[in-house]
């Protein structure tokens, strides 16, 4: 890390630490992390854009706050500094939303608070803004949220649409015509477990078309 | 990753926590009067919706001056009481007094057929959390004109059917007292009988978001009962 400073804004190696964890690094999906609030707030579209953006926000802002600081930081009480850090940023996220997005802040109710104890977020924190600067601790931070949020809106469009027949609230299904048909929602979909198997079938697609992550069976 | 005194920690953290609390109160005060607008807005679509009147964010505050025509405070003997605003009474801390000390809210509505109408408002207990309520009455005081249910974390498909007109639609045209006295309405499963004027269908897979409704609505509106027998038609 000694030549960091010469390195360009967007050089490959950064521009690394946003896609990475979008696809062959990314934190649900290989890593298997936060998987509790990807099944609790994806059974709309809507509620699971806003969490996205909320950790997304968060992370970004942790992780260049615990960068600026990292020489500061003693290291015994580190991981009390940086939970303070996350404490914070969620409060205060929480409390905009509940200014700003009073509905969709009720319908992810305690999730919000619960960032706090989403593991992607202390991960990026302990691996990597603790030994890294600011600007590219910013990119980790908005490329992990990417990972989490795009995976996340994934699953909530499959959810609403096939358990709700609605896309982000419009009743799509109402509007082609399909119940006429004698089409009916699956109820199914918008309980937890069809989460986790939505989740189940991304891995499965991308193990298939990515050998490298599948492990050697010993 | 250097070695740091214990003064410089004890010096660190004692910064970071005032910083921290200066940011969060500051955040908190600025963001305040927004929050409570966002409640009160929602308090009165809640009101509005129970005598069937559909108001949006923008046209709530109105539509509440327009049809709310008063509101006032009475106790479990049916007496009012002055100087408390009934649109501010939280109804779960109220719980928590002795029942002889519970403020209870009434609200006072003229709908567009020119119906004078009593809306009370209800909290209680679902299987998950807190679910509450406004039901509104005709000028007997005991038949229902409608009524709006909402919960917390109801589980979706099941206890959260609680707040679908399906659901509260059954409640038109019930009574609450019967025989002179007051019954509340059974929420029934497997079938109220449709000719009964106190009971409706539990939602089924909701059992105890049902039977907590059903408690709500009885020990809510049974303390209204000395307020509603004197002053029925």
């Amino acid at each position: 890390m000694e030549n960091v400073e010469k390195e360009p804004l967007f050089s490959a190696k950064y521009r690394k630490l946003l896609t990475n964890p979008l696809g062959q690094d990314n934190p649900i999906t290989v890593q298997v992390l936060g998987i509790c609030s990807a099944l609790a707030v994806t059974v709309k579209m809507n509620p699971a854009i806003v969490m996205a953006i909320s950790v997304m926000v968060v992370l970004a802002v942790s992780n260049v706050v615990i960068a600026s600081l990292r020489k500061m930081i003693p290291g015994r009480i580190r991981i009390i500094v940086q939970l303070v850090v996350i404490a914070t940023m969620v409060i205060i996220v929480d409390q905009f939303l509940k200014a700003f997005a009073f509905d969709i802040s009720k319908q992810l109710s305690v999730f919000v608070g619960l960032i706090i104890t989403n593991c992607i977020i202390m991960g990026r924190l302990e691996a990597f803004a603790m030994a890294n600067k600011p600007w590219p601790a910013f990119l980790d931070g908005l490329g992990n949220a990417w990972g989490y949020g795009w995976i996340l809106i994934v699953v909530s469009f499959f959810r609403e649409f096939l358990g709700s027949g609605s896309i982000m609230g419009v009743p799509v299904m109402e509007k082609i015509g399909v119940y006429n048909w004698g089409y009916e929602d699956n109820g199914m979909m918008i309980l937890p477990p069809m989460a986790l198997i939505t989740v189940g079938l991304i891995i499965w697609v991308q193990r298939s078309r990515n050998k490298t992550l599948i492990e050697e069976n010993k | 990753m250097k070695d740091f005194s214990n003064r410089y920690i004890m010096v660190f953290s004692v910064v970071m926590i005032v910083s921290v609390a200066i940011l969060l109160s500051l955040t908190a005060l600025l963001l305040q009067p927004r929050q409570e607008k966002n409640v009160e807005v929602e308090k009165k679509m809640n009101i509005l919706s129970s005598i069937n009147v559909t108001s949006t964010k923008a046209d709530a505050v109105e539509l509440y001056d327009k049809y709310i025509r008063e509101s006032y405070v009475i106790n479990i003997e049916g007496e009012h009481l002055e100087g408390v605003d009934a649109f501010t009474v939280g109804l779960r801390a109220e719980q928590k007094k002795p029942l002889a000390e519970q403020y209870l809210p009434v609200f006072i509505a003229v709908d567009d057929r020119g119906d004078t109408l009593h809306i009370l408002p209800l909290e209680g207990k679902g299987l998950w959390g807190p679910i509450w309520g406004y039901v509104a009455l005709k000028e007997d005081l005991s038949t229902i004109d409608g009524v709006t249910f909402d919960h917390q974390g109801e589980t979706p498909g099941l206890g959260a059917e609680i707040n679908t007109t399906a659901f509260e639609s059954q409640f038109l045209n019930k009574s609450l007292f019967r025989d002179g006295s007051f019954f509340g309405i059974k929420v029934v499963k497997g079938g109220a009988d449709p000719q009964s004027s106190h009971e409706v269908d539990a939602i089924s897979g909701g059992t105890i978001t049902s039977k907590g409704l059903e408690a709500m609505v009885h020990d809510g509106l049974i303390k209204y009962e000395k307020y509603l027998s004197k002053n029925r038609k």
